[in-house]
């Protein structure tokens, strides 16, 4: 452990708790850690088919290089523990938590967000449906719900199965409700709109809703 | 989050290399490294990542088992036809498991080595002897409803979180590493975790840098196979309980059969006294509900998770009983 790293595990202690309490607490991390200074990364990725040069903080995940680099402030951080979905964007066309992902990982990937799947004159047709069947109230987890639910029909499509498909040897999986509510559990909303939500991918899908 | 530096390197030989840096550590998916970095539980100073090293193959093995690389994703790994015909309980496992978002990220090495959601391991204000050693355990006398009844210790009352690996070990998966020195090993995944002891921040047998590169299935057991999860909620949650279970019945005698259990412990267990003493025994509810008992029989619970002693006994025994139904088909 470096001189940094005690100075500055007592410093953070003494201002939340005050010299008093410094004594009883517990240090916060293993005592194996080397300091570094924060060293800036160059990445590159494509954002909704346009192509971004950054240089960041190594620590910068996906979620923050979108909202607070690129100002694509639509996809939202919710939990930023990868528990809620609100960031669900798709990565290489697969749906993702943007907040679990390092954006110096994601270099070289194609991301698209909500941004890019559709706008306020052109509607994606997932976005029409939520819309059509008031799949929101308040509307935070909505643009990770599309992306999400964007994300999830073209893995029915690609056959992957879930933990709602009866049968895992077939090769081609089913679009219903029981299938839509487990694959989308990865998306909470605080609002369970999950009536509508559910109502609006079976729309998007072509099905009707049972 | 503290600072880090960061490289991708291209060969699994650069990666050793790289991980000799003092306070270095492996990333791939990240999924659970990164949400532990920042809450600062883990302080790494520098990153290797191994996300887009060429392991993300899922090859038939000569014997007719599957050689794993270790950064296919939860989701890849769920939706191969071979593990969809021939180990069906794995892919069960595995699509119980977190959510479409994070198994799209997740890889098998990465869910092997995962740390455990014990609240006190994440809450950095809370004295944790996994976290650091020597600090106590705020769980032993603390809310203790998601902790561990087997194998456990005055020290750590952890559990391993994983339904994956449960799968696996009741499949006696093996693991592949490399490190630079030694070349490769193969490690039974069942050796891999170790219980808590008096140092529970040792959680795996792996030197250090030591890099997994596969997981090896030997070929399917004959008969029937069966997870079964418990859990507070119906999807997107971590095991109360969980049970791997396969039976083979000839006529209507158990030839062979075994059980994992998740949840319960510090690494997926397995229940090998329960497996032994149904040999020969008739398929039928008393034997699979003895065979929860025996499952069970040196279980001690800690409080608010006394309920997970009858409830995994008799998760054992609705776990068997599907693993004998399955083979009948």
């Amino acid at each position: 452990m470096t001189r940094r790293g005690v100075l500055g595990t007592g410093m953070a202690l003494t201002v939340l708790q005050g010299p008093g309490a410094m004594a009883k607490e517990p240090p916060r991390s293993a005592p194996t850690e080397v300091a570094v200074s924060p060293a800036p990364v160059d990445v590159g990725m494509t954002v909704n088919g346009t192509r971004h040069d950054l240089r960041f903080d190594a620590r910068t995940t996906l979620l923050d290089a979108l909202r607070d680099h690129l100002g694509l402030t639509g996809t939202k951080k919710g939990c930023d523990h990868g528990q809620c979905g609100a960031c669900t964007v798709l990565v290489n066309g697969v749906r993702r938590n943007a907040c679990l992902n390092l954006a110096v990982a994601c270099d070289g990937q194609e991301i698209v967000t909500i941004e890019g799947l559709g706008n306020e004159q052109k509607l994606h047709p997932m976005q029409a449906a939520f819309v059509a069947h008031d799949g929101f109230q308040c509307g935070y987890c909505t643009p990770g719900q599309i992306c999400s639910a964007v994300g999830m029909l073209a893995e029915i499509k690609r056959g992957l199965p879930s933990a709602a498909t009866g049968d895992l040897t077939v090769a081609s999986m089913q679009i219903a409700e029981a299938e839509i509510r487990e694959r989308m559990s990865g998306n909470i909303c605080r609002c369970a709109a999950y009536p509508n939500i559910v109502a609006a991918i079976l729309e998007a899908a072509g099905k009707a809703p049972g | 989050m503290r600072a880090f530096t960061y490289e991708r390197p291209a060969d699994a030989g650069t990666a050793l290399q790289a991980i000799a840096r003092p306070g270095a550590k492996y990333i791939a998916g990240g999924t659970n490294l990164l949400d532990l970095m920042k809450v600062e539980v883990e302080t790494p100073s520098h990153l290797v990542d191994v996300s887009r090293l060429p392991l993300a193959q899922i090859d038939e093995t000569e014997n007719g088992g599957l050689q794993i690389g270790a950064t296919v994703t939860n989701t890849d790994l769920a939706a191969n036809r071979l593990v969809r015909e021939r180990y069906p309980m794995l892919a069960r496992a595995l699509l119980n498991g977190a959510s479409g978002q994070l198994r799209n990220q997740a890889t098998t090495a990465g869910n092997l080595l995962q740390r455990t959601r014990c609240y006190y391991f994440y809450d950095t204000s809370k004295p944790c002897n996994k976290r650091i050693p020597g600090s106590g355990c705020s769980a032993l006398n603390g809310y203790n409803r998601i902790h561990a009844v087997l194998g456990a210790s005055d020290a750590c009352i952890a559990t391993h979180p994983s339904d994956m690996a449960v799968a696996m070990t009741a499949f006696d998966a093996e693991v592949e590493t490399q490190t630079a020195n030694r070349g490769s090993r193969r490690i039974k995944l069942a050796d891999l975790h170790r219980l808590p002891g008096t140092t529970p921040q040792t959680e795996t047998v792996l030197e250090s840098g030591e890099l997994i590169t596969a997981v090896r299935l030997p070929p399917p057991p004959a008969g029937g196979q069966a997870y079964r999860k418990v859990r507070d909620r119906a999807s997107y949650d971590f095991a109360l309980v969980s049970v791997a279970a396969l039976v083979d019945v000839d006529g209507d005698r158990i030839r062979t059969a075994r059980i994992a259990l998740g949840g319960v412990a510090h690494r997926p267990w397995r229940a090998l006294e329960a497996e032994q003493a149904l040999v020969g025994r008739p398929a039928n509810t008393n034997a699979f509900a003895a065979a929860g008992a025996a499952a069970m029989g040196g279980a001690r619970g800690y409080g608010h998770n006394d309920f997970k002693i009858a409830l995994a006994s008799r998760t054992v025994a609705r776990a068997l009983a599907d693993a004998a139904r399955q083979q009948k088909g």
